[in-house]
């Protein structure tokens, strides 16, 4: 075989030999090289940009020149705890998000179980397409679209009509951000939980049965509690995206949010960076506590 | 060491890394905003229009740029034009200041106009290169808000009011105060701009309805007239169905019911007669705000031969009236007028690209609040507690 | 029983409509002959496909994402395969904090990475390009193939890579001959999920994208203008009806893989 491949073959084909059995006798050397790309581009770049960026929270702009002053101080600070408009922000952009949450795990969970355990694999390869696919659609797209189905000569008030009920008034208003952000995030809390339930061995299913329990405490006791991390994950990726988002606010809403006043403090009305970033610190804030709550619950297993 | 201690450790070597980084950002970083270079000054300016670099990047209000007057731009000068719209003048500044080199060139009201000057954002130009230039109004010629001693930062594009739409079918009579925006009885049918500088426009209904303040200047409040009119907006916003941020808003809301009477831009108003939409726009009896537009070549841009064949593109007659058309504004350039009447019988009455100085005159045009009163005061409100009132009013 | 799995399926049913009705409302308004979305539409037209196909913005906003989400989603591959083996094969210190770090772009708000992505970029006099597009859009799509490609790890066992090294492989052949096989389902569905979120990208492309116009930003840019909004829909028709087909083959394959995911 060496002969075939050729004399520079042969060498070179020693030397990777050589290689290999050098990191394999060096666990350590695999580890990192493994570790260090990754874990330093994130460093690096990441970590290093959130760093410097809640650092400049204790910074000012001048309005005049535009230029930001590395003084440090506690202004945007003081500004945030005193001003109660920026609480009100905070307050209805949390509030929203935990709603949002509670609504997509109420529509995704029933989906989620269906795709896992009772569809045929047909069915489920139909479903699961079918719940893709909408990803790939633009979300600005699709978030526009709301606009038609829920102003005042669009197409909700026209079913509404047909059915004989009153004319809704939901266009640009909270209702109508609360609907459109449960429908966009969605997809999001449906691949999670689907994930968690398809683990679920039937054997597991079966073992309940066979120790006396009928169908709804097997769901309550066993199905639940290991789809919980599911269900956890999915609610991570609902909570973040709607305290951030700034988009949805503007195309189908007309109250302001916290991802509004950081957008509108950076690229909007100034470039008022560490403002924004001192307010970047309230989601900041609540998703370190969510993650750490999440964490408890297992559900880093599921992600 | 125990396991214990090689986590803590661990733990403890990380933070340390992560704070000495960012102490090392704090301490190197001067200002954030690099100096520029390539400010010119009046010594400097060129002579003659060289040879298009291919590439010409805009920043532009909705509807400045349409490919009606891009594409033969494009055709004639080799000069690809790529176009990022602004919603406000705000959102203009902000884009200038930190897209470095990025943009070339941006068409900038006269509320921006001011700041990129003073943030050294935009360069002086020269209006001899510009043949349009000398039949431009006596009055865009060398306006305050982009000539600085004598110094000119840019050539004047068009203007115009910010109007009062409305939908005649929903609204009758018609309106002739800018009271109707106030009034409760259209309650969740007004819609207004999202824009801080929208309070100048409550200051100058004030100046009307309540003389007793001694408004004369929408833009320069005292702090008192300030709090009047900040107080407006406020009990205006229950009114409102929405604060407008895109062009397309306003046109949504009136073309599905949503609003039926709003402060608007002609754009819209052609926009929705285009689509058959029954709606009207007028200056009420307060008058009104105005933007008067230059466009402006900023201090650090790759393309400034092709940004002068756009200037010189845009002040010809025809694309002026093609886009006082288009967008229902008025031209700078006094010969646009034939023209425009010969697109669209009427037009050039219609928005007044031949009326007198006097209407000009009344216009309250955009510029950007300062705490300089203009008659030897310093206590009129600065823009940035507009911005931060704004933030409060929307709530 | 059976009126419960009847009561799921129509459920099921239900949530499938709500998911698609905005989708099929783009997919009609395609058609609109009229510039401005109403309800209910006035007339049909194929104007729009012929306008949308002749408009180089949407050439080279298209090309431009498609390169973008491509280099994403292969940074992306390449550190999370890395950091997947990393995590599932050794002990280390920090080994969840590495986890944690990776989730972190996905768990905080896209907001906050736009903007410190954006502040450390001016800070580093770094130009605004596809690069710095590319590595915001990396950020968060290296921790979906991560996740992917670990549970796969988790299930197979590492005396695989041991054997290959005892038959006289080295590690390039081991990589290739075995260990990549064993990841290949769980890296293609990791990808394609990737190059979804990247492709459709906005809010954090607003941050990090200079005068660079990818296809989200065009769109913005078309809904801000309000006319010609039949062209955006004729765009998006066009996206979905092209990535049906990868989408379902990469459920089929996932599907025969014996992993739904």
């Amino acid at each position: 075989m060496a002969q075939v491949v050729g004399e520079a073959g042969g060498r070179t084909r020693a030397a990777r030999l050589r290689l290999s059995a050098a990191f394999w006798r060096r666990p350590w050397l695999r580890a990192g090289s493994l570790l260090v790309p990754p874990a330093g581009a994130y460093i690096l770049v990441y970590v290093a940009a959130l760093a410097v960026l809640f650092v400049s929270a204790f910074w000012t702009l001048n309005t005049f020149t535009g230029t930001i002053e590395h003084t440090w101080n506690l202004d945007n600070f003081r500004t945030l705890w005193n001003d109660h408009t920026y609480w009100r922000i905070a307050g209805r952009t949390i509030g929203l998000a935990a709603a949002v949450t509670f609504t997509d795990i109420l529509l995704a969970f029933p989906l989620a179980y269906f795709m896992a355990r009772l569809a045929g694999p047909r069915l489920r390869t139909v479903m699961f397409v079918m719940v893709l696919l909408p990803l790939w659609s633009s979300y600005l797209a699709r978030i526009y679209s709301w606009r038609l189905i829920l102003s005042s000569d669009g197409a909700l008030n026209w079913w509404l009509s047909k059915l004989g009920l009153p004319d809704q008034h939901l266009a640009y208003t909270n209702w109508a951000v609360w609907i459109v952000f449960s429908y966009i995030w969605l997809p999001f809390m449906i691949l999670p939980i689907y994930a968690a339930l398809e683990r679920i061995p039937p054997s597991y299913v079966e073992a309940s049965a066979d120790l006396g329990a009928r169908g709804r405490t097997t769901f309550r006791r066993v199905i639940l509690p290991l789809a919980l991390p599911g269900v956890v994950a999915g609610s991570i990726f609902t909570f973040s995206l709607t305290l951030g988002d700034y988009i949805t606010p503007i195309l189908v809403g007309n109250t302001q949010f916290i991802g509004n006043v950081i957008y509108r403090n950076v690229l909007g009305l100034s470039y008022n960076l560490p403002f924004a970033a001192a307010y970047a610190t309230v989601p900041l804030a609540v998703m370190a506590i969510y993650l750490i709550l999440a964490r408890r619950a297992g559900a880093f297993e599921a992600l | 060491m125990t396991k214990h201690h090689h986590r803590v450790a661990g733990w403890a070597a990380a933070a340390l890394a992560v704070g000495a980084l960012a102490f090392v950002a704090a301490g190197c970083g001067g200002s954030s905003n690099k100096s520029s270079s390539g400010t010119t000054s009046a010594s400097n300016l060129p002579t003659s229009i060289g040879q298009g670099e291919g590439k010409l990047s805009l920043v532009a209000w909705e509807g400045y740029t349409q490919p009606q007057w891009v594409k033969p731009f494009e055709q004639q000068t080799g000069c690809q034009v790529t176009s990022k719209y602004a919603g406000s003048s705000d959102e203009m500044v902000t884009l200038m200041r930190q897209g470095g080199s990025q943009y070339d060139m941006v068409s900038a009201s006269g509320d921006a106009s001011l700041r990129l000057i003073q943030g050294k954002n935009v360069q002086a130009v020269n209006p001899a290169l510009i043949p349009d230039f000398k039949n431009f109004i006596p009055a865009l010629k060398a306006p305050p808000h982009n000539t600085v001693d004598g110094v000119h930062y840019g050539i004047s594009l068009q203007w115009g009011p910010n109007t009062l739409l409305y939908n005649t079918s929903k609204v009758t009579p018609a309106p002739s105060s800018w009271e109707a925006i106030y009034d409760p009885k259209y309650k969740g049918q007004i819609t207004v701009p999202d824009n801080p500088i929208q309070i100048a426009d409550a200051a100058l209904y004030l100046s009307k309805t309540q003389p007793g303040l001694g408004i004369t200047d929408p833009y320069e409040l005292t702090q008192k007239q300030f709090d009047a009119a900040v107080s407006l907006m406020k009990q205006q916003r229950p009114l409102l169905k929405k604060y407008w941020a895109l062009a397309s808003d306003e046109i949504d809301l009136f073309k599905n019911g949503d609003a039926a009477i709003g402060a608007s831009w002609p754009y819209q108003t052609n926009t929705l007669k285009a689509d058959k939409v029954p709606v009207k726009d007028m200056i009420p009896t307060e008058g009104a705000t105005g933007w008067a537009d230059t466009w402006m070549l900023s201090s650090k841009s790759k393309h400034p031969n092709c940004a002068y064949q756009w200037m010189k593109w845009v002040s010809t007659p025809k694309v002026q009236a093609q886009q006082a058309i288009y967008f229902g504004e008025t031209p700078a350039n006094t010969k646009a007028c034939p023209i425009m009447d010969s697109l669209s019988p009427g037009s050039c009455e219609q928005y007044h690209a031949n009326a007198p100085a006097s209407y000009f005159d009344s216009i309250k045009f955009w510029k950007t609040p300062s705490a300089d009163c203009g008659n030897g005061k310093t206590d009129c409100i600065d823009y940035s507690k507009w911005q931060q009132a704004w933030t409060e009013i929307k709530g | 029983m059976r009126a419960g799995r009847a009561a799921l399926a129509l459920w099921s049913l239900l949530v499938v409509l709500f998911l698609w009705i905005p989708l099929a409302i783009i997919l009609v308004y395609a058609f609109n002959t009229s510039n401005i979305q109403s309800w209910p539409i006035p007339g049909f037209t194929l104007r729009w496909f012929r306008v949308a196909w002749h408009d180089p913005d949407v050439r080279a906003a298209l090309l431009l994402s498609l390169k973008c989400a491509l280099a994403a989603t292969g940074i992306a591959l390449v550190l999370g395969t890395m950091a997947a083996a990393a995590v599932s094969r050794f002990r280390f210190f920090g080994r969840e904090a590495l986890s944690f770090l990776l989730v972190l772009p996905i768990a905080l708000p896209g907001v906050i990475t736009g903007i410190a992505l954006s502040s450390f970029y001016s800070f580093w006099g770094v130009q605004f390009s596809f690069w710095t597009i590319v590595v915001g859009h990396a950020t968060f799509c290296v921790v979906i193939v991560y996740n992917n490609a670990v549970a796969r790890m988790r299930r197979t066992s590492p005396s695989l890579v041991e054997a290959s090294m005892d038959l006289g492989a080295d590690a390039l052949q081991t990589f290739r001959w075995v260990t990549l096989p064993v990841l290949s389902t769980a890296l293609v569905s990791g990808a394609l999920l990737a190059f979804a979120l990247s492709f459709d990208e906005v809010i954090v492309t607003l941050f990090t994208a200079g005068a660079q116009n990818t296809l989200p930003i065009w769109i913005l840019g078309k809904i801000r203008l309000g006319q010609q909004l039949p062209e955006v829909n004729a765009v998006v028709f066009v996206v979905i009806a092209l990535t049906v087909i990868p989408v379902v083959i990469s459920q089929r394959l996932a599907r025969e893989s014996g992993l739904l995911k």
